[in-house]
């Protein structure tokens, strides 16, 4: 016979205050099986544990029910406490009676009843709880950082600080993400590429970092301490170990396409570097560009090439390691504003979106700095900036703001007054948002000293008109319409999830919300983790942020994946499936709907016939625990500890008795 | 039981935990009032809801059985979602076969951030249920389906 203790949680007053949990304990103290039942004010406390142990001791209880918040929030508490009071973890089980009862209703006689339910059933299926051992596996001491933008590159060099080795991949040929593609930062101005360069450079150096760019994950297997990731090495044309970065061929190849650094504003070859602090330094080939692969002719940079580095034939290769803890940090893809069709952009060449004014400006992009308007080469005298392109707008865009793109406005204009002392700036903005470390205090200086106009207010329609671009708006705050003749228009365009995100995020089995960017595990608590053990998030992959937050995410993604990194063994929830082999009938309708591959074959000789049968068997390192074998199984030989089908009967049973009485 | 606007019928919720029965945790944190209804059991997955459970809470005397998981394409365990989507497409054609009414089964997809919605499908399934009232077995269709021996019985150990 089992002895039970039930303990019911007042939570202060907010189970007290609808349920009477004085009755409620006394009422559990006549179900059958129950030898203790008692109440208190807060169960999680230092004292309400102490009150669970001591009765364990004190009444010999072998089994133990705690009524109070959800076990999303307390089970691991209790857990604990039970095994501190000596009896297995997995003895213990909890009755949801806060969440799922006082907080959502407020007749105290019906929540009173309802809590007394719970608790009944629940103490019918804690009496056929298990003993249960946690899992342990050993830790692969290796990370896997996916994105080499700034996030990546900082999580990376914590990461090889710390003394364990990483992969960091990268889709593009180069690392750098979109901080490369910048001139200045908001709201100190420096040199973005000063700041970022030598950190590329150190993750090159780093003997505990591999880069892998122009790279791709392709599978992810696995678990946290366990992932197996299969990276897809696209053929870059160029053999990286041959390659000194001399750029001969680049100089001698006669194709070009528009370049995707320098957002369609500038050209490159069809063999490339993105740009000249890229690393690793060696040429890419883009084949739909190449004459050699569109035509079979040319093969110029394969002649040049003074190291024999170029090699038409390479191909895809895939490299396959096992990882123990995986950063994500795959960066954000910035709104096409043609939607817009008001704004002409598309139409208008000299209507651009703020990251081509960025490489315009920077001295390495495609005008060298000068700021020359696309269509004709010139330098503008009056430039249209127009807010808010894509943000905070449900109809064409998205609801959210992007939280950058007041700062970065505010930066360009200051850049283009440092450039052009004559320019007439114009902003057309909804709301300034500057709330960083100095952030109002730069946008104060664009707007009283650089002599900025800034209106408030929506631009409704821009057109051509003698070599200008006339932008019609409304100034809300003046109450009027205003006319301004422009040379250059430049859209503060939002940012958006990578298109290929959401694939990603299927991969590695972590969700997105509804736009698309990647859910952390707590808003508020875990903003670096996400839902799957083991892998975290940092950068704009999770939401729109500025370098400074996406550094300090990186950072904390970091320490996260350190911590568990240190360890030599994880420990994990005994939740898997076990088969029972006598029943087993080997048809293994199991193994055709585990989606972890668990599921193996075992030959079994029959004692008493001698005969062989094949029967199923749980690789429990594999297993996830999720059930959908025991549910398939026809002889009901496959049972998933933690939730066997005798303690859910037990618990739905128990739910209807009470009812009935 | 009178079958009026007081009747609370009894509704037998199976939620898997990483979605529904977060959301049925998250409508408790945001204090979202719902009727007294559910009687909510966690699930790791739909996946692991055997169709036993649900005609074994109708067996048991339960108005009705909400199965709730994550949406498709957001289970914790992939496809798990799937796997129940069919089982209970099948099981519900079967029950229904037995005279059981359509309010009395529901599925629905409910993720971990929409406390909202799992208060919204309580309300409604309860108001669907006081429209049919207490369930009542035909004779035959326990015959039928129900009574059909226990197909569970309780293992003797694992191995």
């Amino acid at each position: 016979m089992t002895r039970i203790g039930v303990f019911v949680c007042w939570c202060g007053a907010n189970i007290a205050r609808t349920v009477d949990v004085e009755l409620v304990a006394q009422k559990a103290s006549t179900l059958p099986g129950v030898v203790y039942s008692t109440s208190y004010l807060y169960m999680c406390s230092d004292p309400g544990q102490a009150l669970i142990k001591d009765a364990i001791r004190d009444y010999n209880l072998d089994r133990v029910v705690v009524a109070s918040c959800s076990p999303a929030m307390h089970e691991p508490t209790f857990r604990k406490a039970v095994e501190e009071g000596g009896l297995n973890p997995y003895f213990m089980e909890m009755a949801n009676i806060r969440e799922q009862n006082s907080w959502v209703h407020d007749d105290r006689v019906a929540a009173t009843e309802k809590a007394f339910e719970l608790i009944a059933a629940t103490v019918e299926r804690v009496k056929r709880a298990q003993p249960l051992e946690p899992l342990g596996f050993s830790v692969e001491k290796k990370a896997l950082v996916i994105g080499g933008g700034i996030a990546g590159i900082q999580a990376a060099l914590d990461i090889a600080e710390a003394g364990f080795k990483v992969y960091l991949v990268e889709k593009t040929p180069s690392i750098g993400g979109r901080m490369a593609q910048f001139d200045k930062t908001f709201p100190t101005l420096d040199c973005a590429m000063c700041i970022l360069s030598p950190k590329m450079v150190d993750c090159y150096r780093h003997p505990n970092i591999t880069i892998l760019s122009y790279s791709e994950i392709e599978e992810v297997k696995g678990f946290v301490g366990n992932f197996e990731v299969t990276i897809r090495k696209k053929a870059r044309s160029v053999d990286e170990k041959l390659c000194t970065g001399c750029g001969l061929c680049i100089e001698k190849c006669p194709s070009k396409a528009k370049s995707e650094f320098d957002e369609g504003v500038g050209e490159r070859k069809a063999i490339y570097i993105p740009f000249p602090q890229a690393v690793p330094l060696v040429p890419v080939i883009d084949r739909e560009a190449c004459l050699w692969f569109s035509k079979g002719r040319c093969g110029l940079c394969q002649r040049v090439c003074p190291t024999k580095a170029i090699d038409y034939s390479q191909q895809d290769t895939f490299i396959k390691e096992r990882f123990g803890t995986i950063i994500v940090a795959t960066g954000a893809d910035v709104f096409d504003p043609v939607v817009y069709e008001e704004y002409g952009y598309g139409r208008y060449p000299d209507v651009i979106t703020s990251a081509q004014l960025e490489r315009i400006i920077d001295p390495s992009g495609p005008t060298k700095g000068e700021i020359l308007r696309p269509s004709d080469g010139k330098h503008p005298q009056s430039v249209v900036f127009i807010q808010c392109v894509g943000s905070r707008d449900e109809q064409k865009g998205y609801p959210y703001c992007s939280r950058v793109c007041c700062m970065y406005t505010a930066k360009h204009a200051f850049l283009l007054r440092e450039h052009l002392p004559n320019v007439k700036l114009y902003i057309f903005y909804i709301d300034i948002r500057a709330f960083g470390k100095g952030y109002e205090e730069f946008v104060r200086r664009v707007q009283d000293e650089l002599g900025a106009n800034y209106i408030r207010g929506r631009v409704g329609r821009i057109y051509p008109e003698k070599g200008k671009l006339i932008v019609q708006g409304a100034d809300t705050l003046l109450g009027q319409q205003v006319r301004i003749e422009a040379d250059l228009v430049v859209l503060a365009t939002a940012l958006v999830p990578q298109k290929d995100v959401e694939e990603l995020a299927r991969k590695l089995s972590i969700s997105t919300d509804q736009y698309g960017w990647l859910m952390e595990a707590h808003p508020k608590l875990r903003p670096a983790e996400t839902m799957t053990k083991g892998i975290f998030i940092a950068g704009t992959c999770q939401f729109p942020k500025d370098i400074s937050d996406s550094v300090a995410q990186a950072s904390a993604a970091a320490s996260k994946a350190i911590a568990i990194l240190q360890q030599e063994w994880l420990y994990s929830e005994p939740v898997v499936a076990r088969v029972n082999k006598n029943k087993c009938v080997g048809c293994f309708a199991c193994k055709e709907v585990c989606p972890y591959s668990a599921i193996e074959e075992e030959a079994l000789v029959e004692q008493t016939s001698g005969l062989e049968k094949r029967v199923a068997k749980v690789n429990e390192g594999l297993c996830q625990g999720c059930g959908n074998c025991a549910s398939a199984c026809r002889s009901q030989a496959i049972d998933l500890l933690g939730f066997t089908s005798e303690e859910l009967i037990a618990q739905l049973e128990g739910l209807a008795k009470v009812e009935r009485e | 039981m009178k079958e009026n606007k007081e009747w609370i019928p009894k509704i037998l919720a199976l939620l898997c935990r990483w979605c529904a029965y977060a959301g049925a945790d998250l409508a408790g944190t945001s204090r979202i009032p719902y009727p007294p209804s559910p009687r909510i059991i966690r699930f790791p997955c739909s996946a692991r809801m055997d169709p036993y459970f649900v005609i074994k809470g109708f067996r048991e005397g339960f108005d009705g059985v909400l199965v709730a998981g994550c949406h498709p394409g957001d289970c914790h365990y992939s496809v798990g979602n799937y796997y129940a989507r069919r089982r209970f497409m099948l099981l519900k054609e079967l029950l229904l076969f037995a005279g059981i009414e359509p309010e009395r089964i529901q599925m629905r997809w409910i993720s971990a951030a929409e406390g909202k919605k799992f208060a919204q499908v309580v309300n409604e399934m309860t108001e669907d249920i006081r429209r049919v009232g207490p369930l009542k077995l035909k004779e035959e269709a326990l015959e039928i389906i129900l009574k059909k021996e226990e197909v569970w019985q309780p293992l003797p150990g694992s191995e």
